[in-house]
């Protein structure tokens, strides 16, 4: 039995029809289904312990904190966090990037330069294009090399010590290339920059060890990673988080407050104002669990082999082009293609009928579309529940498109 | 059914797309769902669109609603565009379109009047 047979029964949705068919769900990298333990642990701490966190001197306000910084210990274990104070609650990946951008902004000087790449999310782009028109900056972003992979030698030519910034998916949402990013952030930290990788395709498929990858912020997402909607992580270096300003002010941010100023509180309080995402960090913290039981090193390896099985069926079916490596050992859990004469959009909605879940457009990664020459893929991706025999409906049902527009 | 007769056979064999020489109005826009942008040429006489033509990487939908949207205006006064609605598009489409897809309909619609209004396109 595979990984993913064993774990489907775990997933309430993937029992559902859809359109009248079993449902196939392939689109992972949107957003992961979640497993009975996560449904489980939302109800249990709503139902049981749920108050505001920090500041309630009382039974549920107290268990309610307990709950939440345990779960930040445990998001912080499982990437490799040294301790708490490096380990930021926000809403998701885009709020994580935000905040960076918004902190390292106030440091920013004219002529001062933001390096990205072209394959990055919009998510991990517009904030920074945003920051660098407030302060006068630039933005550089390092080229790829056969549409699939980032052109390490114009990395070494595109920073400087004006370089202040490198930001760059750890893996492609649309590629899957899993990007070199420790030797990229040492090479980034030779020339001064801070590095933030986007980890939001990689969380979910990779073991991750911060230390080992170099970087001094990592930002990903619960929700796809078998966790709820509205939690994200921002990892920092806790040495580089010190150093920084307060991204957003409120409550629980502040240490002592007068009318005119404020004092700071500890990291990593500092950078949640307000009431933060409670329960759903109690989510994300048995979603962990769940993927830790099972270890990210078998995660992975089943990922691999849906991601080999998905290239080898694809590459059958007259008409289709596979975008990214087309080694799954150089690859994330996602597998972007197109056929013939085949709108994406079209494709996702007949796959639809089929009862299959794909994506389907420019997965918001429009810079890498253009540089491809393309209005946009359809794009299949996996987590932990999906099976082959998945891969394998997807591959009779691409193969018959054609027939049915 | 998803893609009604209507919409395969306008996607496989449309009947205005293309370009026209030299016309007298042109539009484009971009479906901020999908990034698909449609470009529609016009020649104007006297007033009346007297003919029309598209161009686009779109989908199946986006395609077959500009080519009805095309011959539904054809030899009407181009003033009168802003009353066609996209109950008039979906009519002609004979579709049952959801709601997601509902941009896709609207989109060509939107060009159109768009150009007929002398609107400047956008980069």
């Amino acid at each position: 039995m595979t990984l993913g047979e064993r774990c489907r029964g775990d997933f309430p949705i993937l029992r559902r029809p859809v359109n009248g068919q079993p449902l196939v769900y392939l689109d992972s990298a949107a957003s992961s289904q979640k497993p009975t333990q996560v449904i489980e642990a939302l109800q249990r701490y709503y139902e049981r312990s749920h108050a505001n966190v920090h500041r309630s001197i009382h039974t549920l306000g107290e268990e309610a904190t307990e709950l939440y910084e345990a779960a930040r210990d445990a998001v912080g274990a499982f990437i490799g966090a040294r301790s708490r104070e490096e380990v930021v609650f926000t809403r998701g990946t885009t709020e994580s990037v935000n905040l960076v951008a918004l902190t390292m902004a106030r440091t920013l000087r004219p002529g001062d330069e933001i390096l990205v790449t072209e394959m990055e999310h919009h998510s991990n782009l517009i904030s920074w294009q945003m920051i660098c028109r407030d302060r006068g900056a630039t933005l550089r972003a390092i080229p790829l090399v056969e549409g699939r992979f980032l052109d390490l030698g114009a990395l070494d030519r595109l920073l400087s010590d004006r370089t202040r910034v490198v930001a760059l998916a750890h893996v492609s949402n649309v590629l899957g290339t899993i990007n070199p990013v420790a030797e990229i952030a040492a090479r980034a930290h030779a020339a001064g920059a801070l590095v933030l990788a986007d980890g939001a395709q990689a969380a979910p498929h990779l073991s991750l060890d911060m230390a080992a990858l170099g970087v001094d912020f990592y930002a990903f997402s619960g929700h796809k990673m078998l966790g709820p909607t509205g939690i994200g992580v921002l990892y920092g270096r806790r040495e580089v988080l010190d150093r920084l300003e307060p991204g957003w002010g409120g409550s629980e941010m502040i240490k002592e407050v007068w009318i005119d100023h404020a004092q700071w509180n500890d990291l990593p309080w500092r950078f949640e104002p307000g009431t933060p995402p409670i329960a759903e960090a109690v989510g994300f913290h048995a979603a962990v669990e769940y993927l830790d039981k099972l270890g990210m090193e078998r995660v992975s390896a089943h990922e691999r082999e849906l991601t080999a099985l998905c290239l080898e069926r694809l590459a059958l079916i007259p008409g289709v082009t596979v975008y990214g490596p087309t080694d799954a050992g150089q690859k994330g859990a996602v597998v972007a293609f197109n056929v013939d004469g085949i709108h994406p959009h079209d494709g996702a909605a007949l796959l639809d009928q089929a009862g299959i879940a794909v994506r389907a457009g420019h997965h918001c990664a429009q810079p890498l579309m253009r540089r491809l020459g393309i209005v946009g893929t359809l794009r299949a991706s996996f987590s932990v529940y999906t099976t082959p025999g998945d891969v394998e409906r997807l591959g009779e049902a691409v193969a018959t498109l054609h027939t049915q527009l | 059914m998803l893609y009604s007769p209507v919409i395969r056979e306008r996607f496989r064999s449309p009947r205005f797309r293309g370009r026209l020489e030299a016309p007298d109005a042109v539009f484009e826009d971009v479906n901020p769902l999908c990034g698909d942008r449609i470009r529609i040429e016009c020649r104007l006489t006297d007033g009346v669109l007297a003919d029309a033509r598209f161009t686009g990487d779109s989908c199946a939908i986006a395609a077959a609603s500009a080519d009805v949207l095309i011959e539904l205006m054809r030899g009407r006064p181009a003033g009168s565009a802003g009353a066609v609605d996209p109950p008039m598009l979906l009519e002609r489409l004979q579709a049952d379109i959801r709601p997601s897809r509902m941009k896709c309909v609207t989109l060509p619609l939107a060009v159109l009047q768009g150009a007929l209004s002398g609107k400047e396109v956008a980069r």
